[in-house]
């Protein structure tokens, strides 16, 4: 089968610098893939390349075969490709409710006119978003707080609250940037099972995470990078026992002793 | 200023480009000194100071008063009205900026701009609504330069801001309150954990620009006059000159105040002295639609000053 | 909402009847504005440039062209939107204080092309002789029948813009303004509804330049200038951006302030920069955000 999401020798230069360098990876439908590596090792650049918001410099970008890079941001979006943010990015003065509803704004029509003389059109289609967007907040357990303000959550559920919305956008691909930093390991363990409850549904997900037991529990590969580079890709148990990796994480001198 | 010189003949002879430029020098100077002004504050706070022209105008003003009334000779007047105009800057931060507790940029735009309408009526008050002109700084006999004549009050004016000009680049470069206060410029909540006053550092880069408007005020007044409403408009040019230079950039800064002055004296004197007001702003949106950061700003930079 | 319908049968006096003629024109523009910057984010300090797009479009059509108000106000509407369309595509890319300067410069340009196009606009000393409104026999000239002409499409634009807030758009401007990056990140073409919210807050000031120049009957360029966008912006940032009330709050305020203060001669200049500092350094939220604020504490207690 195809795969949803398909970089091909995806390089990007900032200046002199090569912050991602030929990366060339697969995402499989259905699958929950994650991107390791340490610090400034490029995976947000992949994240904020696949996503139009900072293009690649050389390379190509394929969802479900079709060419997307060049296209901007928001039409990445409408093709499916939602995210989320390493430094959560809500909508702080909006209502939890509302920022959900916001991610509904691909999957609907309604323009400038039909608000402005408020047709029954736009009427139907605002309720069935209210509709839509209460149940995904049941679905993450926000349906209490759906009427405060975004910004009065705390920490964890705002990582929820960004979740819920990136997916009220019905992606094929949900791209998640540290979905757990910051999180206690309770608030932790909520998440990775809202992120398999989430798949289960149908959504394909790629994530960049630095929180190793939540890597290993839920993804089905592990793509590791290290300074722009691709070093390595395969299953969360192999990856363990990976040598390079190691090397990677832990420095030259573990591997000697 | 620059309509005074009449096309006698159709044939543009380069004496007249000539004569021309150096009118645009002088005020494209002026525009200079109240853009980098703008610049210091903005540097220190990200604020845009609407009140900067208000500066220029109070430092040609008592200069006025120093020199008419008080009859102090020029080089005692020159510093004492720098100083009641920092003063005045200071007044001005300590009342309008410093109570504000975490403001948005529009609030900050439409304080600074309460405050220039207080400023302006101050100074209504205080010398009323007549135009008030200023003996040149030496002889008005005009020089001969090239093919074209230039006032000594050019000179000066062109010296005084070469001289300003640089003791800001070797405070900035040299002092240690100057290190502090570019600190402060590239990352606030750094320098303030390194130990730096940045509070007072507002206040100081307030001083600073309003010392700066004043001096720009006090050379410009014995050429074009100087009246209670003529704040405005110099701060709209100098606001212009730092946002075609790039904000944030003093020397992008000059370059660009000298660009206005000089498009808008050839527009005057080649084209229409009517539209002179208008061309700087095209040339200054027409940049701005092609690089949106200015000549020599840094998009990386405006995208992280956020409105 | 029900005391402005009554007020003129209170209130015969034509001299305050023309002042709250005038806070509805000015109402017209600042709803828009505080469409444009206190939903989506975006500052204009040139809007009384399609103020006076609208007006001198109204006011040459019927003077010169001899076409009838209504044509005239159809054709004032459909320019402007045009050039805010046209001028909005590069300007509405700009961030923060070079948005705030290439809208100021704009409404500069327009200013100094008024007082410049003699033949056309009647230069700095403007024309007159603009027809009045008249709708079959009756002619709106008294200061009543302007009052409810005025305030009615305040309603109207009240009310539309109202629609729009609470609609799929109104929350993607919202998104924008609160964050660009996660607006795109969600599907919303953030250019477009920036340049949709910035055509129809220019319409509602051409709107409101049309009735101006069919009010007043004459214009000039004086009534357009710098200090006249500032004026907008300040009343929509006074009142409280959060809200299309607070715009209409801080019109009020800012028509009546300078009526309170004709007492005063020439003080009023300081006390009028005064008020605005106090207000501002006090309700940095402006007043519709002390309401509020007064509302949740009285809601507690």
């Amino acid at each position: 089968m195809e795969p949803i999401l398909e970089t091909i020798n995806l390089t990007k230069r900032f200046g002199g610098l090569v912050a991602v360098s030929d990366v060339s990876l697969k995402v499989e439908t259905g699958e929950i893939k994650a991107i390791i590596g340490p610090n400034g090792a490029g995976k947000t650049t992949i994240f904020n390349a696949i996503t139009g918001v900072d293009p690649p410099t050389a390379g190509e970008i394929r969802l479900k075969g079709r060419k997307i890079n060049g296209l901007k941001p928001y039409e990445i979006a409408s093709q499916g490709i939602s995210r989320t943010f390493q430094n959560v990015e809500l909508f702080d003065n909006m209502s939890v409710l509302e920022n959900v509803m916001v991610g509904r704004h691909p999957r609907t029509f309604s323009g400038l006119l039909s608000a402005l003389f408020h047709l029954p059109k736009s009427i139907a289609e605002e309720k069935a978003i209210r509709d839509d967007a209460m149940e995904r907040l049941a679905f993450v357990g926000l349906s209490s707080s759906a009427q405060e303000l975004a910004s009065k959550l705390p920490f964890g559920q705002q990582r929820v609250l960004e979740l819920a919305r990136a997916w009220a956008t019905d992606p094929k691909l949900l791209l998640l940037d540290e979905p757990a930093a910051g999180l206690n390991s309770h608030e932790a363990t909520v998440l990775a099972d809202l992120i398999l409850k989430i798949r289960e549904k149908g959504t394909t997900i790629l994530l960049v995470e630095h929180d190793m037991e939540l890597v290993m529990d839920i993804s089905d590969k592990i793509l590791v990078v290290n300074y722009g580079k691709k070093i390595a890709e395969d299953k969360p148990e192999e990856i363990q026992d990976n040598q390079e990796v190691i090397k990677a994480y832990l420095g030259e001198d573990f591997k000697e002793r | 200023m620059g309509n005074s010189y009449a096309i006698e003949s159709q044939e543009m002879s380069t004496s007249i480009i000539l004569q021309l430029i150096l009118s645009g020098v002088t005020i494209g100077s002026i525009y200079a000194m109240v853009a980098l002004g703008f610049n210091i504050i903005y540097n220190s706070t990200s604020i845009i100071n609407f009140a900067q022209g208000e500066f220029v105008m109070l430092g040609g003003m008592f200069m006025v008063s120093l020199v008419g009334p008080l009859n102090l000779p020029m080089w005692v007047a020159f510093p004492i009205a720098v100083l009641a105009v920092t003063l005045i800057g200071m007044a001005f931060e300590r009342l309008c900026i410093h109570p504000l507790k975490m403001p948005s940029v529009l609030s900050l735009i439409i304080i600074t701009i309460a405050g220039s309408i207080l400023l302006k009526g101050g100074a209504m008050f205080a010398w009323g609504k007549e135009t008030f002109s200023l003996p040149h700084f030496s002889t008005e006999k005009p020089i001969l330069l090239l093919e074209a004549t230039i006032l000594p009050q050019t000179v000066w004016i062109l010296g005084i801001i070469g001289m300003v000009v640089l003791l800001l680049a070797l405070f900035f470069r040299f002092t240690i309150v100057g290190k502090a206060m570019r600190a402060c410029a590239a990352n606030r909540p750094a320098a303030s954990l390194v130990g730096i006053n940045v509070k007072r550092i507002v206040l100081l880069s307030f001083a600073l620009s309003a010392a700066i408007g004043a001096i720009a005020g006090i050379i410009i007044t014995p050429i074009s006059l100087m009246d209670y409403e003529r704040g405005a408009i110099l701060g709209l040019k100098g606001f212009g000159a730092a946002v075609l230079g790039g904000l944030g950039n003093p020397m992008g800064a000059v370059v660009a105040g000298f660009l206005i002055g000089i498009v808008e004296s050839l527009c005057a004197g080649l084209i229409s002295s009517h539209y002179k007001d208008a061309v700087g702003l095209v040339v200054l949106l027409m940049v701005l639609f092609i690089k949106p950061s200015g000549l020599f700003g840094s998009a990386q930079v405006s995208k992280l000053k956020k409105f | 909402m029900l005391g402005l319908v009554a007020l003129p049968m209170v209130m015969r006096n034509p001299y305050y009847l023309g002042i709250m003629v005038f806070m509805g024109i000015y109402s017209l523009i600042s709803i828009g504005l505080s469409l444009l910057m206190g939903y989506a984010g975006q500052i204009s300090l040139g809007h009384a440039a399609f103020f006076a797009i609208g007006a001198y479009t109204s006011g040459i059509l019927t003077t010169k062209a001899h076409l009838s108000p209504l044509p005239a106000f159809l054709a004032a509407i459909v320019l402007t939107a045009c050039i805010a369309f046209l001028i909005g595509i590069p300007t509405l890319r700009l961030k923060g204080h070079y948005l705030a300067m290439a809208t100021l410069g704009f409404g500069q340009i327009v200013y100094v092309a008024l007082n410049a196009s003699v033949d056309f606009t009647g230069g700095p000393s403007g024309f007159g002789e603009i027809p009045r409104i008249a709708l079959g026999n009756f002619v709106v000239e008294s200061q009543l029948s302007r009052y409810c002409l005025v305030w009615a499409l305040v309603i109207i634009v009240l009310l539309f813009s109202l629609n729009l807030i609470h609609s799929r758009v109104g929350r993607a401007l919202r998104s924008i303004h609160s964050s660009e990056l996660a607006a795109n990140a969600m599907g919303v073409n953030t250019s477009k509804y920036k340049i949709q919210v910035f055509v129809l807050s220019a319409i509602y000031a051409s709107i409101a330049g049309s009735l101006y120049a069919h009010f007043v009957t004459f214009i000039s360029p004086g009534s357009f200038d710098l200090e006249f966008s500032i004026l907008l912006v300040t009343m929509v940032v006074v009142g409280g951006m959060a809200n299309v009330w607070g715009a209409l709050l801080g019109t009020v305020l800012l028509t009546l302030l300078p009526e309170f203060l004709r007492g005063f001669k020439d003080y009023d200049i300081l006390i009028y920069g005064s008020t605005l500092l106090l207000i501002m350094i006090f309700m940095p939220e402006g007043l519709f955000g002390l309401v509020k604020k007064l509302r949740t504490v009285h809601g507690k207690t």
